[in-house]
């Protein structure tokens, strides 16, 4: 019944740099506790919630999120009745200030004109959240509200998501302000990113953010707009992560080692789709020793795994130590390797270097393809 | 490649008797295997990594899961448009009432207008109950090479067991001269594999003949090759020396399975130039407990581990508790292991629930238990 609105996943801000990983693709393709990809989350929440056209904005680097999106039809998306389409913006110089979610929209102005939906659900591909849009849309019209926004509150506002935005809240959840973390408190309502609103209202918000700056973004003209419209604040529970650092990445992904969080957030009633790459199961050797940790398919473990996150077609050697990382694809631990607090991008070998830890909070990063 | 000269027919409609409870409601070619599959995902995936397109799939007893399962067809990449899996039940015709599939050879003949329909020049017909991994189009070039009107895979098994089994004699050049059904004092130790290719044309013939014989039963192994033997037909023997397994029995499923265990077996899943394909269920990785003591394992994504896993294969969403013990068994999707119950030498069915404290199977069994109803825990 959802068809009331269709979707938008947007990238991410322009400021936003994640360090290493973001090197060689997008945010919305990096993988996430070694099986999913970011971008599967919001296009899930988005199938699940019955929304079948959804509009895609890609950015830089686009080849693995085209390959891994492909038709859509592995998120469950009507194939007929519905559409996935993957727009692409032509101002995708890496940190160009004209390089806005505001600019993407303009440039595919006439595909959001186009959609038969009265209201818009638009959300970020950069976040890890689960989120029944039906519900949100329901709420939203009941209310009236002109803008429905969904935030989070957080008490690590101080350390943490200083790439995203805080939002200022009256006590009927009126959004009085929009603006970026300065880290000045514990707890904040961080933004999600996530807007519903009608159609028209988009539109006219977009065109008006054109005139006002080039270098305006969609969360700059809501700000703006909090005291003519009417922008209310929708509160989200549950898992909550916003992947702007390498940090950022890792503690997302360590959080679900906890069985109970993870849970609560894969559940059967509301899957996470992805594309299978048919992986056989992993095989555990004897003399090897995993615990705590998430394995993913392929993978052939001959050595210690603790607190880790093994990819798919991963292997670790005999005599080799896995400890508080997160090993992407096809990486290959030799025999006797001891790896803490790290994280190793994909089709990584580590052959000759027998040691790679990081002694401060922010965990080592391997580059893809790299031998050591 | 698309590959449109031959075309393949899954025999499909089989129980598996001796499978016991575990092919009450599915047929065998339904039945899991190795963690994540059904054994019917080996001859389709490679029939899609072999460039054959078109495949029949030809079903009798219990269905209803075998029908719903292999008509997605994209789940081998046999879904673009001059692709296809068809399942084929027995049906009522114009001409003649509904009948069921009288026998393998019977199955064929009342497709017969289905095949026509592409004009193929040369059919394969398969098992699908037999886990192995074989490239179909280097047999078709062999049988086009040695000019053969069918060629029968076949595969050497130990010459003291061989009476078990259909036995191919050959002169020598790979011609097959005799057939023998489980001979009493084997000539050659060339077992028949169930795996057939003919050329259509003649095939058709036999098959328009054998319907009308009402002495036939209707069989490949008993009725068509024999008579084809004594027709003068080219027979030819094509030898396979890879993994092949009938799991006809609770021992030998379970045994396959253990394969997977092996370091060097031979089934190699994990070669990713010729992966066998199966559903896939957008679930978590397998989720290792720090409770968990795993030694030797084959486990499936969504499984959750927090007790002690010792050479056991277990598939998709399965749990075993902290302090539960898995000892060389193996664990179907979804089964349950509660603390402190121990299973050992096992298979565990589908969604099977053994209680807390259980304890089933016996370290020293001769025969692996079949476990296919809950077991209450005790407290």
């Amino acid at each position: 019944m959802a068809n009331k609105a269709f979707g938008v996943i947007n990238s991410a801000p322009n400021y936003i740099r994640v360090e290493g990983l973001h090197d060689y693709r997008p945010i919305g393709a990096f993988t996430f506790i070694g099986r999913f990809r970011v971008i599967d989350f919001p296009l899930s929440n988005m199938s699940n919630s019955g929304i079948n056209r959804i509009h895609v904005y890609l950015n830089s680097r686009p080849r693995s999120l085209v390959e891994h999106i492909g038709s859509g039809r592995h998120y469950n998306i009507n194939s007929k009745r519905g559409n996935l389409q993957l727009l692409f913006t032509q101002q995708n110089g890496a940190n160009s200030i004209y390089n806005t979610d505001i600019t993407a929209y303009m440039e595919n102005l006439e595909q959001i004109e186009r959609m038969p939906q009265d209201y818009v659900i638009v959300a970020p591909s950069y976040m890890v959240y689960k989120q029944n849009y039906q519900q949100l849309l329901d709420d939203h019209v009941a209310a009236g509200n002109d803008i429905t926004l969904l935030y989070h509150k957080v008490d690590q506002a101080k350390e943490y998501y200083r790439a995203c935005n805080v939002v200022e809240l009256n006590k009927q959840k009126g959004v009085e302000s929009l603006a970026r973390n300065m880290g000045t408190a514990k707890e904040r309502n961080i933004s999600m990113d996530t807007y519903v609103m009608k159609k028209d209202l988009f539109i006219a918000l977009i065109k008006k953010a054109k005139r006002e700056s080039s270098a305006y973004s969609f969360a700059d003209i809501v700000s703006l707009s909090c005291d003519t419209l009417d922008i209310r604040g929708y509160q989200h529970k549950g898992y909550f992560a916003a992947i702007t650092s390498l940090d950022d990445f890792y503690r997302a992904n360590m959080e679900l080692l906890d069985y109970g969080t993870a849970m609560d957030f894969f559940k059967q009633d509301w899957p996470f789709y992805t594309k299978t790459t048919d992986a056989c199961p992993t095989h555990y050797h004897p003399g090897g020793k995993v615990t705590n940790s998430m394995v993913c398919n392929a993978a052939s473990i001959e050595g210690i795994v603790e607190n880790s996150i093994i990819g798919r077609h991963v292997h670790i050697g005999k005599g080799a130590i896995v400890k508080n990382s997160i090993i992407l694809s096809y990486a290959d631990i030799s025999d006797g390797t001891y790896i803490e607090n790290a994280v190793i991008d994909k089709w990584v070998k580590v052959k000759n270097v027998k040691k790679i830890v990081s002694d401060s909070v922010t965990p080592a990063y391997i580059k893809r393809n790299d031998v050591l | 490649m698309a590959q449109t000269s031959m075309l393949a027919m899954i025999l499909a409609g089989g129980r598996g008797s001796r499978l016991h409870d575990l092919t009450n409601k599915v047929a065998k070619p339904a039945v899991s295997y190795g963690g994540k599959y059904r054994i019917i995902d080996f001859p389709l995936s490679n029939c899609a990594n072999s460039g054959v397109d078109i495949v029949g799939v030809l079903t009798q007893y219990e269905s209803v899961l075998l029908n719903s399962y292999v008509a997605a067809g994209g789940r081998w990449g046999l879904d673009t448009k001059d692709s296809g899996v068809f399942v084929l039940t027995p049906r009522e015709k114009a001409d003649s009432g509904l009948d069921v599939y009288r026998g393998t050879a019977d199955a064929i003949s009342q497709n017969i207008d289905f095949i026509d329909a592409y004009d193929p020049e040369y059919i394969l017909i398969l098992s699908g109950d037999h886990i192995y991994k074989m490239n179909y189009d280097k047999m078709l070039t062999y049988h086009k090479e040695q000019g053969a009107d069918a060629t029968i895979a076949v595969r050497g098994v130990p010459m003291k067991e061989a009476s078990r089994f259909g036995i191919m004699n050959t002169d020598g050049n790979g011609r097959i001269i005799e057939f023998e059904e489980k001979p009493a004092k084997p000539k050659s130790n060339l077992a028949s594999m169930g795996i057939y290719i003919f050329t259509w044309k003649t095939l058709r013939k036999l098959l328009v003949d054998d319907m009308k014989n009402p002495d036939s039963d209707h069989d490949f192994g008993k009725d068509i090759i024999p008579i084809m033997l004594d027709g003068g037909k080219k027979l030819c023997a094509y030898e396979f020396s890879g993994y092949w397994k009938d799991v006809g029995t609770i021992d030998s499923l379970w045994e396959a399975n253990m394969d997977l265990l092996d370091n060097d077996n031979e089934l190699d899943l994990d070669d990713t130039s010729w992966k066998i394909y199966t559903e896939d269920t957008g679930i978590t990785p397998q989720y290792i407990a720090s409770t968990a003591k795993i030694d030797g394992a084959y486990i499936n994504q969504g499984a959750a581990v927090g007790g002690t896993v010792q050479r056991s294969v277990i598939f998709t969403n399965c749990k075993i508790a902290p302090g539960a013990k898995v000892i060389d068994s193996v664990l179907m999707p979804g089964a349950i292991v509660e603390e402190g119950a121990v299973v050992t030498r096992a298979l565990v069915a589908e969604n099977v629930r053994i209680g807390k404290n259980a304890k089933v199977g016996e370290k020293k069994s001769e025969e692996i238990l079949l476990v296919a109803k809950n077991v209450k825990g005790e407290d």
